[in-house]
This record gives structure tokens, C-alpha cells and sequence, in this order.
């Protein structure tokens, strides 16, 4: 019998926990001066990350045969969920996201970046890889309905996302080269009709992208000043709390989508490739613990969820250094904010789960 | 499982590896991009959105008077300035603003409209330290506050014209603000700092450099003087009716100027209301024919030719003379009498016989050599030269009438310039606004004979039966020379307008103090420079041998007496 260590008993695993509390660290730190020192929304974040932690703790308790089981349910209740917040949800910025439990708002569409690979681990598991054509549909009107849902509320970042991550496990489960060619195809067609179905303000985010010069203190504002800011910081930064363009208003958001930018400005390159690789360590954890899992939810439901955290990253430095159309997507675990927090911590957690519990199955 | 899935799995493996170095490193190579190669330009940018230069009002010099009494003094003050974009325009705050700055609420409105173009309107300039209090007070958004200096002249309208005045920036415009602006206005200091996205300064970052002061200035104007003088001429003015007034006073010996009035006068410290004329310092800006003040260089150049001595007998009768079909006339026939009595007398025949005897270059020599046709060396802004035709072509008529002061132009600023030299012993030396420390070089211009029998004669003027014996001064001696000049108007000389003139000094055993005094079309019916002119001459010149402790050469014999606090102790 194998000793168990305190670590295991909790069925943590140790290094991707210091890879996540690291990240949340840099996250307080930037946001302290992001916020223009303000040292009551960093105590609120912190309570937060503190909170999201307990959660983390929790999600990883419950054995991945739990999840497979449970994870059509919940699947279902998510779905609900949107439907109500279509119906009678809050509005916020613009649009209709919201669900005011009365104690706590919360974004149904958030959960659902880790019920959908959830729910596809499960009904591809159950089918074996590599799926069958029956299964691949089945997948696709799993993903694609919630996904629909998000993006008419709308928030076409986090619909990006729950798509990345339904995609990105049937991707792993050994989808045929044919039929990803076949998604690629339908993909482009689609894209004129996406177009037309865009909103307004989403379009111009996409003409920005490509040309930020055209409109600089309109749409291209965010872009223009985001890279003035990373350009600005140069090799070592200005320093911790003396960033020009984000103490002086000229930066937008940028305690929340546009952090990154505050960061690079005041740290410079070197802070962002220490924080790149802080990010690579934890996706590099988390591929090494979905390959080891022993069972093809684990594997698949790993992979989707390090996948998603894979392209939050990716989109959101692109979208802030410019080689991405805006998209209203945080720095995971550093931009502040609650919602996504929670979200990404709860899939570290089952990340973590299916570590720990891999080996009392094996026993 | 089964064999072809791991060899499908390591497939893919691959390809997501790839992705994530191929994504990694697009991302690394952006942040390389951005953050080296144009480091530098966006660094740039970014300083252009936010660091900005901004200067830091400089302390303008003082002016005194040569006792250092202040003359111009700049006080700090607030001016009030918007942000347009910043401002809430429908808070009732606004109101009360306005009405702490006495100004109409359309005058704010008139900002709010500029609030697309500008991001700085001044609402108010140089507000008092209670308003600037009040405006803080309020504490609206976009409502800011600058340090500025304005300008305090606590001699008033007394040296108005000497000293001028500064405009709202601080910058000199008239007399000598104008004149030494550039000594005066000190460096303004320059400071970088950060501006936000709507232009409130957030920090200073540093001081590139700190506002250097203005330098004093140090007039040669005596306070005490100047307002006697100014008091007297504008009596003089006002009990005459005249138009306006002049009046210099010179120290010989150095060329400072002692104290320069003129009237209408204007009170620099509030200028509202004042038309642009009454800022005239006519004593060295407004030109005039000298008449009878200029025949002491007539006589001057007489003497000096060795031709003429005091006692040369002229023939004026009867009284009028013909040249060139025009009349030369006195006031009345003085008959034959001598050089001397030509001034005494004010004789025109008498001058214009001499010149015509002597010609035009000698004439024309004296009055060039004693300052006339050129700058008096005062530098005051705006001075006139004045105009000394070339004698070559004066007509007969011209030298006549030259004698006696009429077809050439002078300022009252050259005339005591001129009058110094009598003064002085033949010595010409620049005028100065500015005191004088030590010897003045001076230019010998005339004889030091000549110079002592012309002021000899201007002596006997003011002399109990001469034409000037109003401009006396008990216990001095002065020497002087009365003037009343036509006027002259477009195609000719007006019949019944007139300048009083009386120009001379004290005491004239050893002249310390030159005096001009001009007074402008008097209505009052008096308008002969003896009668108008030459008391003002006397008051004034009379509180300046006062101030300045000058003892008398002219005591009567006491015989024994003494003199006790103003009583006569004889009688006790």
C-alpha cells in the first residue's frame, strides 16, 4: 500500500495548485495597480480567488466516475439555465448575461466552458474512441445548441469558448481527419451567415482589428492605446505603479480584458514571459495529467478543459496585443472578476480529481 | 487499447504540441515586437498622450523710484480656466460661480460651447485671493485654478505715463514695462508633467527648470517729486481749462530724469474706460514748436560765433520787421537795446535780426549740438525726434522765424535736455529714465563763456520786472525762459490757440534742477507762457528744491534777525 500524503488525502496535486495560486498572486498584484491602488477591490478579489480556491478544493473531491455519471444532468440543468436567462435575464453592458439568485449573480454561460466537455468526455467514453459518425453528431448539436444560446445573449467570446471546448475534446477523442476537414468547410461557409448575424458593434470590432488606424479615438481606441501600452514597457517595464497609460485613463478595461497590456507596460518583456511561463507550466501540468489518466473521460475531459484554458490565454494576449479581433475574453485567473474565476478553478479542480483519484482506482 | 488508436493519439499529440509552440511563439514574437523593435516610437506615443511641458509664470521684476519706493509691484493671483468637457454643465454650482466671479452665466456658457475644440478656456483672468477661495470652495469638476502675477502700481495715474502698464500675460506694453520688458520679465520656469485623458495634471514629474525672477528696476523718478509735480500741473491744467500738459524735470549733472507728468492721465491699475491718447507720455512723445524758449540758443550760437557779446547793440524798432513779405513782430517796440535784453525782453525782431546776421549754419550747428532733430538717449518707447530741417535750404524767412523758435519741432523731454545744457556748462548728456550711479560722461556742445552768459541773461527773465517773474522761487535763483507759441493747425497758426511755455532751472548760482513746463491751449484767457506756465514752473520747483535739500543763493540780508519757527523773532 502506497502511503498516502496529506496532499493526496485532499486529492490536490501540488504543482498545478502553486502554478494556479502563483497566477492568481501576479493577478492581485497587477490589478493593485491596474485599479489605481485601490486597495478595496483587491481585498474583494482576494476573498474571491479565496473562495474560488474553497471550490477548487470541493470539485476535486468528487471521483471523475461521479462527474461521467452526474455530467448529462447537469448538462441539462445548464441548458435550463440559459433558456431562463434569455427569458428573464439581467442586463449588463449591453447584454443579457445575468442571473440574479438574489444572494449572488451568476453567468449560466460561464459554467457551461466545463459542463460541455464534460457532458462530450461522457457520451464519447461511453462509445469509445475513436467515435462513430452517430456520436460525432450527437456531439455537435450538444455543442452547438448551448453555444447558439450564448452567442444571441450576446457574448461571443464565451461562446467562443464553450465551442473550443466541445471541439477540442472531439478533436482529442480521435475525431477522422476527413471529418475535421468537413467541420473546417462548414465552418467557412458559415462564416458570411455569422457575419450578417453579428451585431453591429461586433463587426466593427473585426474591421478594427484589421486596420485600428482607420478610427483611432473610436474602435480602434482600445487597440491603439492597448499597444502603445505594450510597446511602452519595453525589455524590463516601467516599474510596478508607474504605467502612464493605465493610471491615466487612457487604457479601457484594464482591470479586466485589457490587464495584460498594464502588465506588459509595467514589467515589460521580462514580466511577460515570466507570466507566459507560469501559464505554460500549469497547461503543461494539466496536458501530463490528462495523458496519464487511465480512463477516456479522464483523458478527453482533461484535454477539453486545458485546451479552453490553452485558448482563453491565446485569444486574450491576441486580442490585447493586436493580432486578434477584440473579443470580450479575461486573462484567466489574473483579470479581475468572479464568474470565470470560479469556472476555471472548478475545471482545475476536476483536473485534479481525476489525478488523484487515478490511482486508488488502480489500487 | 487498441494499437492504431495510440498511433492516431501520438499523431495528435503532436499536433497539439505543435500548436502550442507554433501559438506561443507567434504570441512571444508579437510581445518582442511590440516590446524592442517599437519600444521606442510607442514609448513615444504614449509620453505625447500624457507628459507634457508646462511653463511656470516667472515673478516680473520690481520697479522703484530712486529711494526704492515702488513703483510697479506684481502680487500673485489666481485665474480661473475650464476643461469645457469636464464641466457639469447643469449643476446649479455653476450659477454661484458665476456669480462669485461677477461675470454673466453667458460668458460660462460661451466657454461650454468651445468644449469641442478646446480642453482650456480661461473664464476669468487675475481673480482676488477671496474669489480664488470661494472657487475652490465650490469644488466643480473641470473648474481649475492658475497661479498668475498681475501687476500693482501704487503711484496711480502719478507716474502712469513713465512707467506704463502690462497686459493680462504679464507683458509689457507701454512706457517702461514696454521699454524693459525683456530686464523685467525674468524667465518663466518650465515643468513636465502628466496630464490624464482629459488634461488634469496628475503629477509633476520634475522641474526642468525653476522660473527665474525678474530683474529690479530702478527709475530715476523721485516719488515724492513726481507727485508734487504731477499735482501742480494738474491744477495748472484744470484752472486753465487747457487741453493738456507736460512737465519734465532733470538733474543737469547726470541727465536722470527727476519726475515726468503729463495730463490727461489714466489710472493704470484699472484701465476700463480710458482712451488710447490718455496713454501718451507726452513729454517725450508729443512734438511742439519751442517759440521763445528757443532763442537762449539763438543768442547761444551768437555768442559763440565771437560776433555778438551780451552787450551788442540790435535795433528792434519799430517793433515789426518785413522779410519775404511776411511780418515779424513783437509785442511791442523795445527800441535799440542790447543782446542781453532780446531775451529778457523776448524780443523776435531782436532774434531774428541776429540769426539773419549770422546765417543759417551756426543757428542750425547750436540747436543740432544741443539735442534738437535726435534722440534724447531715454530709450522710453515711442519718443520723438523731433525735426531740424537741413539749413541749406532754409529761406530767409525760415531763419527768421527759426530764431524764435517757429518751423522746427521739439519734445518737452529735448527742451530740458537743451536747457541742461545752459545748465551745465556747455555739457550735453543723455536723458535717463534710469537712476545713475557715479560720473555721467557728458559732450562739451558749448562754450562753458557761453553757456554762463546766456544763463546770466535767463536770469534776469525771472527777474521782478522781466517777462518770466512768475516762475521765482523765494530764496533761489532762477534762470528761465518763457514760451507761448501759436499753434500751428493745417495752413498756417491758429489765431487764438496756444502752448504756455516756460522752460529754465535753480538755483542758477549752480544749477541742480532743469524744468520744462508745457501747458496745452489754456481757455482761461490767460495764455502767455509768463503768466500760465511760469507759476506752475515755480511751484514745482519750489517743493523740488525742497525735497531735495538744495540750499539757497539767493538769501535776502537778515541783518541780525532770526527766524524762528516761521515766526519773525523780531517782533517778539
Amino acid at each position: 500500500m502506497i502511503e498516502r500524503t496529506l496532499a493526496d488525502r485532499m486529492h490536490v496535486d501540488v504543482p498545478l495548485l502553486i502554478g494556479l495560486v502563483i497566477l492568481c498572486s501576479m493577478g492581485l498584484v497587477i490589478l493593485y495597480s491596474a485599479s489605481g491602488q485601490g486597495t478595496d477591490i483587491v481585498w474583494r478579489q482576494g476573498i474571491r480567488m479565496f473562495a474560488a480556491f474553497g471550490v477548487l478544493l470541493l470539485a476535486a473531491q468528487v471521483p471523475p466516475a461521479t462527474l461521467a455519471r452526474w455530467s448529462i444532468g447537469v448538462y441539462a440543468l445548464g441548458i435550463l439555465l440559459l433558456v431562463v436567462v434569455l427569458l428573464f435575464g439581467d442586463v449588463g453592458k449591453g447584454a443579457q448575461r445575468w442571473l440574479d439568485l438574489g444572494f449572488v449573480r451568476f453567468q449560466p454561460s460561464e459554467m457551461m466552458k466545463v459542463v460541455v466537455p464534460m457532458v462530450l468526455a461522457w457520451l464519447i467514453s461511453e462509445g469509445g474512441v475513436p467515435p462513430r459518425f452517430g456520436r460525432v453528431c450527437l456531439s455537435c448539436i450538444l455543442i452547438i445548441l448551448p453555444v447558439l444560446m450564448i452567442a444571441k445573449q450576446p457574448d461571443l467570446g464565451t461562446a467562443l469558448l464553450v465551442a473550443c471546448a466541445g471541439f477540442s475534446v472531439l478533436f482529442v477523442a480521435g475525431l477522422s481527419l476527413r471529418a475535421i476537414m468537413g467541420f473546417a468547410v462548414v465552418a467557412g461557409a458559415a462564416m458570411p451567415v455569422l457575419w450578417h448575424f453579428l451585431h453591429d458593434y461586433q463587426r466593427q470590432r473585426v474591421l478594427m482589428f484589421l486596420d485600428p488606424q482607420q478610427d483611432p479615438l473610436g474602435s480602434g481606441y482600445h487597440i491603439i492605446q492597448s499597444q502603445i501600452a505594450i510597446g511602452s514597457g519595453g525589455l524590463y517595464g516601467k516599474g510596478w505603479l508607474n504605467g502612464t497609460q493605465s493610471h491615466l485613463e487612457f487604457l479601457p478595461e484594464r482591470s479586466t480584458d485589457f490587464i495584460f497590456a498594464v502588465f506588459c507596460e509595467e514589467f515589460g518583456l521580462m514580466g511577460a514571459l515570466l507570466l507566459i511561463s507560469v501559464y505554460a507550466f500549469v497547461i503543461g501540468r494539466g496536458l501530463y495529467i490528462s495523458v496519464k489518466s487511465q480512463h477516456t473521460f479522464g483523458r478527453l475531459f482533461g484535454c477539453g478543459i486545458v485546451l479552453t484554458f490553452f485558448v482563453y490565454i491565446i485569444v486574450n494576449m491576441g486580442m490585447v496585443s493586436g493580432q486578434v479581433p477584440v473579443v470580450g475574453i479575461p486573462l484567466p485567473l489574473v483579470s479581475h472578476g468572479g464568474t470565470s474565476l470560479v469556472t476555471l478553478l472548478v475545471g482545475f479542480g476536476m483536473l485534479m480529481a481525476i489525478h488523484t483519484h487515478r490511482r486508488f482506482l488502480a489500487e | 487499447m487498441e494499437k492504431g488508436q495510440t498511433k492516431s493519439h501520438a499523431g495528435r499529440r503532436g499536433f497539439l504540441t505543435g500548436t502550442f509552440v507554433i501559438a506561443s511563439a507567434l504570441l512571444l514574437w508579437r510581445a518582442a515586437d511590440l516590446q524592442i523593435f517599437s519600444a521606442p516610437l510607442l514609448r513615444q506615443h504614449g509620453d505625447a498622450r500624457s507628459v507634457r511641458d508646462v511653463a511656470i509664470a516667472a515673478h516680473r521684476g520690481m520697479i522703484v523710484d530712486r529711494n526704492g519706493e515702488p513703483l510697479a509691484i506684481s502680487t500673485p493671483v489666481s485665474s480661473v480656466w475650464v476643461t469645457p468637457k469636464e464641466v457639469p454643465w447643469r449643476d446649479a454650482r455653476l450659477a454661484q460661480l458665476a456669480r462669485v466671479l461677477e461675470i454673466e452665466p453667458a460668458a460660462l456658457r460661451g466657454a461650454q460651447e468651445m468644449r469641442l475644440q478646446r480642453e482650456f478656456v480661461y473664464v476669468k483672468r487675475q481673480v482676488t485671493p477671496d474669489q480664488a477661495e470661494m472657487v475652490s470652495a465650490l469644488r466643480i469638476p473641470g473648474v481649475h485654478l492658475e497661479r498668475e502675477y498681475k501687476r500693482y502700481y501704487p503711484a496711480g495715474e502719478i507716474a502712469a505715463h513713465v512707467i506704463g502698464f502690462t497686459n493680462v500675460d504679464d507683458s509689457g506694453q507701454e512706457g517702461m514695462e514696454l521699454a524693459f520688458d525683456h530686464w523685467l520679465r525674468g524667465e518663466p520656469g518650465v515643468k513636465r508633467v502628466l496630464k490624464d485623458r482629459i488634461g488634469r495634471t496628475v503629477q509633476d514629474i520634475e522641474s526642468i527648470r525653476p522660473p527665474a525672477p525678474g530683474k529690479l528696476l530702478e527709475l530715476s523718478i523721485d516719488r515724492r517729486l513726481q507727485y508734487l509735480a504731477y499735482r501742480e500741473l494738474k491744477l495748472a491744467v484744470a484752472a486753465n481749462g487747457a487741453r493738456g500738459g507736460s512737465m519734465v524735470m532733470l538733474d543737469p549733472a547726470t541727465g536722470e530724469v527727476l519726475a515726468m507728468a503729463a495730463q490727461p492721465s489714466f489710472n493704470p491699475n484699472n484701465r476700463s474706460g480710458f482712451k488710447n491718447e490718455f496713454y501718451r507720455n507726452r513729454p517725450a512723445t508729443d512734438l511742439f514748436e519751442p517759440g521763445s524758449t528757443l532763442k537762449p540758443f539763438t543768442i547761444a550760437a551768437a555768442l559763440q560765433s565771437g560776433r555778438f557779446t551780451p552787450a551788442t547793440i540790435i535795433e528792434t524798432g519799430p517793433g515789426v520787421m518785413a522779410v519775404s513779405n511776411h511780418f515779424i513782430r513783437d509785442i511791442r517796440d523795445f527800441g535799440t537795446i542790447d543782446v542781453a535784453n532780446v531775451i529778457r525782453k523776448s524780443s523776435n525782431v531782436g532774434a531774428s535780426r541776429i540769426a539773419l546776421s549770422l546765417g543759417p549754419e551756426p543757428l542750425w550747428q547750436m540747436f543740432r549740438a544741443v539735442g534738437f532733430g535726435r534722440g534724447t538717449g531715454s530709450g522710453f518707447p515711442g519718443e520723438a525726434t523731433g525735426q531740424v530741417q537741413g539749413f541749406k535750404h532754409w529761406s530767409e524767412l525760415e531763419l527768421a522765424t527759426a530764431a524764435f523758435g517757429y518751423g522746427i519741432s521739439v519734445t518737452a523731454l529735448q527742451l530740458a535736455q537743451a536747457y541742461a545744457v545752459i545748465a551745465n556748462e556747455g555739457v550735453l548728456r543723455p536723458v535717463s529714465l534710469q537712476k545713475q550711479s557715479g560720473r555721467v560722461p557728458g559732450q562739451p556742445v558749448m562754450p562753458a563763456a557761453v553757456a554762463a552768459q546766456v544763463r546770466a541773461m535767463l536770469e534776469t527773465v525771472v527777474e521782478p520786472d522781466g517777462t518770466g517773474h512768475r516762475a521765482a522761487v523765494r530764496g533761489y535763483r532762477v534762470a528761465g525762459k518763457t514760451g507761448t507759441v501759436h499753434k500751428a493747425v493745417a495752413g498756417g497758426y491758429a489765431e487764438n490757440r496756444y502752448l504756455s511755455l516756460f522752460a529754465g532751472f535753480a538755483p542758477a548760482s549752480a544749477p541742480r534742477l532743469v524744468l520744462v513746463v508745457m501747458i496745452d491751449e489754456p481757455q482761461m484767457g490767460e495764455y502767455y507762457g509768463g503768466l500760465v506756465a511760469a507759476p506752475v514752473f515755480a511751484r514745482i520747483m519750489h517743493s523740488a528744491l525742497r525735497i531735495f535739500a538744495v540750499p539757497p543763493d539767493d538769501l535776502p540780508a537778515l541783518e541780525g534777525r532770526v527766524v524762528v519757527a516761521g515766526q519773525d523773532a523780531s517782533t517778539l
